[in-house]
């Protein structure tokens, strides 16, 4: 679907004609990202984070399929295979860092995408549906990121698996039964790590999949923008291409530049040099930690030091932290704000921004000992995480007065643009 | 075209025929997926050779009273431990209501052996090897165990006493064939 006004495909040439007429695959890529595709005219450059997650996913694809003609998923090599990768395959070193660290630039640009959508309101209706498979790409990415974090079989690989396959012994009565079955034994060994390689090969696939439902379920209302008001006529719009082609392409520029002086100059920054060291089932590091991604959820996982009522402080642990995700889907509907952008919610804005350090804050706290003061303020911070979606969302959107809002998308860029020259020709 | 009566042709309790073969045919191929959908599942559970239950024989003739060690049985670190009159006594003089997961020295040890602490050493918060066996190492609050991770504390009958883990350090099976030599599993 799109706007009325959406530029028809009209093939010229006899052989796009032909085609056309067979599989026409070149309408809907004009239809979805060409000039038939009508967009708001006003999008800023935090609309270019979709395409960026992209084109992560993609260089995770291509270097990950390229790693896996040198990779041996055997507990007794693969350790040994990853440095046969990084010292002896050619280039092997530069495609395996900079698989490590596209993944670190994948959640960088989907955390983005994601506070992109909670200041703006892009979760709302009309674009429930788009915030939903975005949630279920998150937790997808979430299992693809950790299993690939096994796959080098060091210490962090090792104790990572440990750790989190352990979340599920909580679950009571079948909780043991379970972990034994993810891990195909009572340790992480030889089957969990091929079980591991073969889904972190398929879990991208099924990411892409996602992605093209979600990209789908997106085109039907449309982008949302900057002032969160509906497109309302042509003059709201400019077409795909080459308008946000060429800003998204702008974007993906400097992406890469960010991405190859991380690759380049400072890999393993982001890493753990634990994990250099061959996994060891008997011997813990004396400080693990998960990838830096992870660290608010780990944070909260930790902040549950004590039973309470009848669950137990492990269990507790575990519920939080799948709760705090599993929250997001209910998100449309904890909002009841029929305002969208922040821009015109005065009072959202500023919880937003203390959603934003408190969760800065819960990664801090996760890569700190189990000791006070952290643990206490993953407790604070949990707290406020979880009361920041159940109860000052709901409380905020009832009792917010929304900023006067301007009648259409035009009508706001006409004003701001209005207003820069005013003030251009009152300095001058 | 067959005509309307000859479709409901011997139609008495207004089932037809094919409402029948249709719904039989579904719920035959339903329970054949099911059928597949087992054997995928259950490959993923531990094999034969992995479940193969190992038995480990550990000579504890040369740990000395207040010394651990650390060995292994089915690839899960087991800690030995040879517990000095103190330790024994600080386990014994905690009332049992204390405790988050109830249990005396007694039936944490053998018998006339309750000098010998045998225990996986395998944290029951999130499976971490704990610190305490090793000369020299953090043994918590407690003197027992203590798990680095998210700071587990275990006593000196590795019972759990602060920190997140839900239950004391698992005792395995095991039995003693002689005064220094054990047989875990």
């Amino acid at each position: 679907m799109s706007f009325p006004w959406a530029k028809p495909y009209e093939p010229t040439h006899p052989l796009m004609k032909w085609m056309d007429e067979k599989l026409p695959i070149p309408r809907l890529v004009y239809n979805a990202t060409g000039p038939g595709y009508p967009v708001p005219r006003n999008l800023n450059y935090f609309w270019n984070f979709g395409v960026l997650a992209g084109a992560a996913l993609m260089i995770q694809i291509i270097t990950g399929i390229v790693l896996a003609m040198h990779y041996a998923a055997n507990a007794s090599v693969a350790f040994n295979s990853v440095e046969h990768i990084m010292r002896d395959v050619n280039a092997g070193w530069f495609i395996r860092y900079a698989h490590m660290n596209g993944a670190s630039m994948f959640f960088i640009v989907v955390y983005l995408h994601i506070f992109r959508g909670l200041y703006y309101g892009s979760y709302k209706a009309p674009r429930e549906m788009v915030w939903l498979l975005g949630v279920v790409i998150f937790l997808l990415m979430m299992a693809t990121a950790f299993m690939g974090y096994v796959l080098p079989w060091g210490q962090m690989s090792f104790w990572g698996a440990q750790v989190i396959t352990g979340f599920f012994s909580a679950i009571p009565i079948v909780g043991e039964p379970v972990r034994e079955w993810l891990l195909g034994g009572f340790v992480p060994d030889n089957a969990t790590l091929n079980r591991f390689f073969s889904l972190h090969y398929l879990l991208p696939f099924v990411i892409l999949g996602v992605i093209i439902l979600h990209i789908w379920a997106l085109h039907i209302p449309g982008s949302s923008n900057p002032t969160g008001i509906e497109v309302k006529d042509e003059q709201d719009t400019v077409p795909f291409h080459p308008y946000y082609t060429a800003k998204d392409g702008f974007g993906v520029g400097i992406f890469l530049l960010i991405f190859v002086a991380l690759t380049f100059f400072s890999p393993n920054t982001l890493g753990h040099a634990d994990n250099y060291i061959p996994a060891n089932s008997l011997s813990t590091p004396a400080h693990i930690v998960p990838e830096w991604y992870f660290l608010p959820f780990y944070a909260i996982l930790k902040a549950f030091t004590f039973n309470f009522l009848w669950i137990d402080a492990k269990l507790w642990g575990v519920i939080a932290m799948f709760a705090s995700i599993a929250l997001l889907f209910f998100l449309p509907w904890l909002d009841s704000s029929p305002i969208k952008s922040s821009n015109y919610r005065p009072l959202y804005r500023i919880f937003f921004w203390i959603l934003v350090v408190d969760v800065l804050l819960l990664g801090w706290c996760g890569m700190q000992p189990a000791e006070q003061p952290w643990v206490i303020l993953s407790q604070l911070g949990a707290i406020y995480y979880f009361a920041h979606f159940l109860v000052i969302l709901p409380i905020v959107s009832r009792i917010e007065r929304p900023l006067p809002m301007p009648n259409s998308i035009t009508e706001a860029v006409l004003a701001k643009h209005a207003t820069d020259t005013s003030s251009a020709s009152a300095t001058a | 075209m067959a005509s309307e009566s000859e479709l409901n042709a011997g139609i008495e309790d207004g089932v037809r025929r094919r409402d029948f073969i249709n719904i039989a045919a579904v719920s035959f191929a339903g329970v054949g997926a099911v059928a597949v959908v087992l054997p995928l599942l259950n490959q993923m559970n531990p094999s034969a050779d992995v479940l193969a239950l190992s038995t480990t024989e550990i000579d504890i003739s040369a740990i000395q009273p207040g010394q651990a060690i650390k060995t292994s049985w089915r690839k899960q670190p087991v800690f030995v431990r040879n517990l000095v009159a103190k330790e024994i006594a600080e386990a014994k003089a905690v009332p049992l209501g204390d405790l988050r997961d109830p249990e005396t020295i007694d039936q944490r040890t053998k018998p006339g052996k309750e000098n010998w602490l045998i225990t996986l050493g395998v944290c029951t918060h999130l499976g971490c090897v704990p610190l305490g066996a090793a000369e020299g190492e953090n043994k918590g609050d407690f003197g027992g165990y203590f798990c680095p991770c998210h700071g587990s504390h275990y006593d000196t009958a590795a019972r759990i006493r602060k920190g997140p883990a839900p239950k004391n350090l698992v005792v395995p099976p095991y039995e003693f064939n002689s005064d220094t030599v054990v047989t875990i599993g």
